[in-house]
C-alpha cells in the first residue's frame, strides 16, 4: 500500500458547467439558423413534401474556424485490413469520419456531426417575423359568438369554479388576522395543526361574456401560369406561397384563401390545382387583376374584410395590357390593405409592368423581385411585415 | 471512504508497486471516481475548471451523445499536474479500472520525464481555475457578448504561439511568471504589460518574422482593450501548457499502452478478469481504416522497439523524442509493411490509394505532425504599408489551406487587431495575398517577387 494513492470519490451531481455550454452552443446554432433562414426555407425536400410531416433537416454544428489546411487536397494515411496497391477505390466522400477513439486531441476537417432541426422549429423560427399588415379589426364580424372569459373573482359562485389558491390565501389572512384578537390559547394550538377553511375564505372564479370578434381575412393568391414561367419561376412562386399558406393557416385562425392562376385569361382553382399547375400561352396580368376585383366586389366588401391580393409573375406581360393592369391593379390597392407583386427574373433588368406598377406610390402596394432562390425569405418579410 | 474506493485505492498501491519496480517514475496520482456527465465534461474542458465557451459545450455534446449512444467510452482521463489527477468512470468493471490505473502511471512518468512536458507547469489545475474566475469577471464587467466575441477570435489562433520560444529568447521566461495563481489585480496586470511593450519596443526596429502571432497581437494590436490583451494571454498560457499533449499523442498513448500491458502481466488475474483485459485491450487498439488510432501506431512502434533495444534505450527515447521524431525515426519499411500503411487522396469524388511505399508513406505522417498538424503562420509586420495593418505569412511547406476556413478565420483575427490584415499564402502553387478589412476578404495575385501585381 503506497500512501500517495488516493482514491477519492465526490459528489459531482452539480457539475452543469458541460450542459451549461452546451445549451449555448444550442442557441448560437438557432442564431445560425435564422441567418441562413434564406437558403433554408427553399429547400427542396421541404417544399416538395406536403409540409405537415416532421421533417429533419440536416444541420451543421457551429463551427470552430481556424487556420487549417483544405482536406481534400491533403493526403491522409489509412491503414488496411489486407494489401491494398494504389489506385484502389477507398469509397466515395466517405472518410470524413472520425474513428471512435478517445482523449482530447481534436483533429481539424473531422468535425461532421450534425445538429438537427426540424420543420416545425424551421416554421416557428421563420414566422416569429411575419404578420398579417394593417390588420383592422374593426370589420363587421361575420362569424361573432360569445366567449366566456374568466377573468374575475367573487365572493359567491359554483363550487366547481372555486378558486382554491385564493381561498387559502384568504383563510390563512383570516386566520393570522384572529391571532392577534385575543384568543385563548388552545383554540390557537389547534389551528396551527390545520388549516380550517369557512365559508366567508371561499372565493369563486367568475366569467363574463363578451362578444367574439373574428378578424375577416382574404387572402387572394394570384399566379401567373403561362408558358414563359420556367422551372425556376414556378419553384420561387410555389415556395412563396407554400411558407406563406402555412404562416396564415398557423398564426391565423380564420383566414380566407382563394387562388387564381392566370396566363391570357384568368380563372379560380383549387388549392391543389394551384400548386400543381402549369399551362401555356402569353400573359395577360390584367385578367387577374379584374378576376380579384370581381371576386371582391360580389363576396368581400372592402369595408368589411381585410384584403391581401398577393401575386407571382416573371413580369413578361404583354406590352398593351400594362396601361390597364396599372388602371386595375390602382383600384386594388385602394380596397386592401397590402397588396404584394412579385416579380421573378434572371435577369437585372425589371420588367415593363414593373416600371409601371412603380408609378403607384401608395405604401400599400409592396413590390419584389426575386433573382436568386435565397431572395424568397426576404420576399416574404416585405410582403407580410 | 466507501468500499469501492477502498478496494481501488488499494489496487491502485499495488498497480503503482509493480510499476514502480519495472523502472516507471511518476508523480503521485489522485484518482477521482465520477460519473459519466463529470467525465466527459473534463474530457471537452481538458480540465475540472476552466473557462466558459460554447465550443466546450459541443464538444462535451458530442462526447457524451457517443457515449450514449454506446459509439465510445473515455476510459481514462489523466491531467499533467504535480500531484497527477485521473479520472475513473464510476460503474467500470473493476478490471477496467485497474487497466486504466496502470495506463494512467505510464502516462504520469510520461509527463513527469518526457523532454517537451519539461516547461509545463505543474500547478496548471489552480492556475485555470483562476483564469476561469478572471474570464467570469470579465463577463461581469464588460459583459458575456463582448467576453464571448473576444474568446471566439483568440481560440481561432490558439494554436499560434511559439512553443520552442524558450529556446531563443530570455523574455518569454519572464513573461511565464506573470499568470500567477492568486488572481493579479488590475494595476498589477498593467505594469507587466507595459514592462512587454518596452521590452519589444527595443527589438522593434530590426525585421524578424515572429512565430507566436498571439503574442504579436496581445502585444502589437491598435484595438484591444487591456482586458482583452488579459483574456489573449490567459488563453495563450492554457494552449502553451496543452501543446506538448497534441505533440506526444501517439507516442504517449503508445507508451502508456505497452506499459499497461507488461504491468496487468504481472498482477494476477483470474480467468474471467483475464478475458475481460483481452477484449478491453484490443478495443484500445483497435485500428480504424481512414484514420490512425494513435494508440495503436503508438504501441506498435513500442513493441518494435522492445524487440531490438534495452529497457534502458525505451526510457531514455520516452524522454528525448515526441511524435515527430519518434515516427520519422522509428516507423520502418517492415511497421509500414506489417501493419499495411497507405496513403490515399481524394481523386475527383473518390478516395483512392495514392501510395504503399513505406518512405512515402512515412513522410507525410511527419509531415501531419509538423508543428502539431497547424498550419505555420508567422507575424510578418505590425505596420504593413505604413498603415498599421497586420501582415502574416503562411510559410507554405506544400498543403494549401482551407478557403472557406481562411476567410473566417481572417475576419475573426482582424476584430482582434482592428484594422486591416493581411495574409500572403500560396494556392495552387502561385503566391497570393488576402487582404481582410472590415470583415471582408479580398484576394491578390502576386508575382513571384511577392508584389500584388497591377
Amino acid at each position: 500500500m503506497n500512501d500517495e494513492t488516493i482514491v477519492n470519490r465526490d459528489d459531482w451531481s452539480l457539475h452543469r458547467k458541460g450542459y451549461l455550454d452546451q445549451s449555448r452552443h444550442k442557441e448560437k446554432v438557432q442564431e445560425a439558423i435564422k441567418q441562413q433562414m434564406g437558403d433554408l426555407i427553399v429547400d427542396e425536400s421541404i417544399i416538395l413534401s406536403d409540409g405537415k410531416k416532421t421533417l429533419k433537416i440536416p444541420m451543421r454544428s457551429l463551427e470552430e474556424f481556424r487556420f487549417r489546411y483544405d482536406f481534400n487536397k491533403k493526403k491522409h494515411t489509412g491503414l488496411g485490413n489486407g494489401k491494398v496497391a494504389p489506385g484502389d477505390i477507398l469509397g466515395r466522400e466517405a472518410a470524413k469520419g472520425k474513428g471512435g477513439g478517445s482523449g482530447a486531441g481534436e483533429e481539424p476537417g473531422m468535425d461532421i456531426y450534425e445538429a438537427e432541426i426540424t420543420y416545425d422549429d424551421l416554421a416557428e423560427i421563420l414566422f416569429e417575423d411575419l404578420r398579417l399588415p394593417n390588420l383592422d379589426d374593426k370589420k363587421r364580424p361575420l362569424i361573432s359568438h360569445d366567449r366566456p372569459e374568466f377573468n374575475d373573482v367573487r365572493k359567491n359562485g359554483l363550487m366547481a369554479n372555486v378558486d382554491k389558491k385564493r381561498t387559502l390565501l384568504e383563510s390563512i389572512k383570516r386566520q393570522a388576522r384572529e391571532k392577534y384578537q385575543a384568543v385563548p390559547e388552545e383554540e390557537q394550538a389547534s389551528a396551527k395543526e390545520r388549516i380550517r377553511i369557512t365559508p366567508e375564505d371561499l372565493r369563486f372564479k367568475t366569467w363574463e361574456t363578451r362578444p367574439n370578434y373574428e378578424t375577416n381575412a382574404v387572402i387572394l393568391a394570384m399566379m401567373d401560369t403561362s408558358g414563359s414561367m420556367g422551372q425556376f419561376e414556378k419553384y420561387i412562386a410555389r415556395t412563396f406561397y407554400f411558407w406563406m399558406v402555412r404562416f396564415l393557416r398557423t398564426k391565423y385562425k380564420n383566414v380566407e384563401m382563394r387562388f387564381l392562376a392566370h396566363h391570357t385569361e384568368a380563372k379560380e382553382v383549387t388549392e391543389e390545382e394551384f400548386f400543381t399547375r402549369g399551362e401555356s400561352g402569353g400573359t395577360r396580368c390584367s385578367s387577374a387583376y379584374q378576376l380579384a376585383l370581381d371576386m371582391i366586389e360580389a363576396d368581400y366588401p372592402p369595408e368589411h374584410y381585410n384584403l391581401y391580393p398577393v401575386h407571382f409573375t416573371d413580369g413578361d406581360n404583354i406590352g398593351s395590357d400594362n396601361a390597364r393592369a396599372l388602371n386595375l391593379m390602382q383600384r386594388l390597392v385602394e380596397a386592401s390593405r397590402v397588396v404584394g407583386y412579385g416579380e421573378i427574373l434572371r435577369t437585372h433588368y425589371s420588367s415593363t409592368l414593373m416600371s409601371t406598377l412603380k408609378r403607384i406610390t401608395d405604401p400599400k402596394l409592396r413590390l419584389v423581385t426575386i433573382r436568386d432562390r435565397n431572395e424568397v425569405y426576404a420576399a416574404l418579410k416585405t410582403v407580410f411585415s | 471512504m466507501d468500499q469501492e474506493s477502498k478496494e481501488l485505492g488499494r489496487f491502485a498501491g499495488e498497480i503503482a508497486d509493480v510499476a514502480r519496480g519495472m523502472g516507471l517514475d511518476f508523480y503521485p496520482v489522485h484518482f477521482e471516481i465520477a460519473p459519466p456527465e463529470a467525465l466527459y465534461t473534463f474530457g471537452s474542458y481538458g480540465m475540472p475548471v476552466r473557462f466558459t465557451h460554447w465550443s466546450f459545450g459541443k464538444a462535451f455534446y458530442r462526447l457524451k451523445m457517443h457515449y450514449d449512444l454506446n459509439l465510445s467510452r473515455i476510459y481514462e482521463l489523466v491531467i499533467n499536474s504535480n500531484p497527477a489527477y485521473a479520472f475513473l468512470l464510476e460503474g467500470n468493471k473493476l478490471i477496467q479500472n485497474k487497466l486504466v490505473i496502470a495506463h494512467v502511471y505510464a502516462h504520469v512518468d510520461f509527463f513527469k520525464n518526457n523532454h517537451y512536458f519539461g516547461r509545463t507547469p505543474k500547478d496548471m489545475v489552480e492556475r485555470m481555475a483562476a483564469h476561469a474566475k478572471q474570464i467570469r469577471d470579465y463577463e461581469i464587467q464588460y459583459g458575456r457578448d463582448k467576453v464571448e466575441q473576444t474568446l471566439d477570435a483568440v481560440l481561432a489562433i490558439q494554436e499560434h504561439v511559439d512553443f520552442r520560444a524558450h529556446i531563443a529568447r530570455k523574455s518569454e521566461q519572464k513573461e511565464r511568471v506573470r499568470s500567477t495563481r492568486r488572481l493579479p489585480t488590475l494595476m498589477e496586470q498593467y505594469e507587466d504589460l507595459w514592462k512587454i511593450d518596452e521590452e519589444e519596443a527595443e527589438t522593434k526596429a530590426e525585421v524578424h518574422e515572429d512565430e507566436d502571432l498571439l503574442r504579436f497581437i496581445i502585444l502589437n494590436s491598435p484595438t484591444l482593450a487591456d482586458w482583452q490583451r488579459d483574456v489573449l494571454s490567459l488563453v495563450r498560457e492554457e494552449s502553451l501548457y496543452f501543446y506538448p499533449q497534441i505533440e506526444t499523442k501517439i507516442i504517449n498513448e503508445g507508451w502508456a499502452t505497452f506499459w499497461h500491458a507488461r504491468i496487468m502481466r504481472e498482477i494476477s488475474l483470474s480467468d474471467s478478469e483475464t478475458l475481460d483485459f483481452a477484449l478491453m485491450h484490443s478495443q484500445v487498439l483497435q485500428p480504424s481504416s481512414y484514420s490512425l488510432n494513435p494508440y495503436f501506431l503508438g504501441y506498435k512502434i513500442w513493441e518494435s522497439l522492445e524487440k531490438r533495444e534495452s529497457l534502458e534505450s525505451l526510457f531514455e527515447l520516452r524522454e528525448a523524442e515526441n511524435d515527430l521524431s519518434f515516427v520519422r525515426n522509428y516507423l520502418n519499411r517492415e511497421l509500414v509493411e506489417d501493419l499495411n500503411l497507405f496513403n490515399f487522396r481524394k481523386v475527383g469524388a473518390h478516395w483512392q490509394v495514392a501510395e504503399t511505399d513505406w518512405e512515402r508513406v512515412r513522410d507525410n505522417l511527419v509531415q501531419g505532425l509538423e508543428h502539431g498538424g497547424h498550419p505555420r503562420i508567422v507575424a510578418v509586420d505590425g505596420d504593413y504599408e505604413g498603415k498599421g495593418a497586420l501582415k502574416m505569412r503562411h510559410c507554405h511547406e506544400g498543403l494549401d489551406l482551407d478557403l472557406v476556413y481562411l476567410e473566417k478565420t481572417l475576419a475573426l483575427v482582424q476584430y482582434l487587431w482592428g484594422k486591416p490584415i493581411y495574409l500572403e499564402t500560396v494556392y495552387d502553387s502561385k503566391k497570393v495575398l488576402f487582404e481582410c478589412n472590415n470583415g471582408l476578404v479580398t484576394r491578390h495575385p502576386l508575382n513571384d517577387n511577392g508584389e500584388r501585381r497591377q
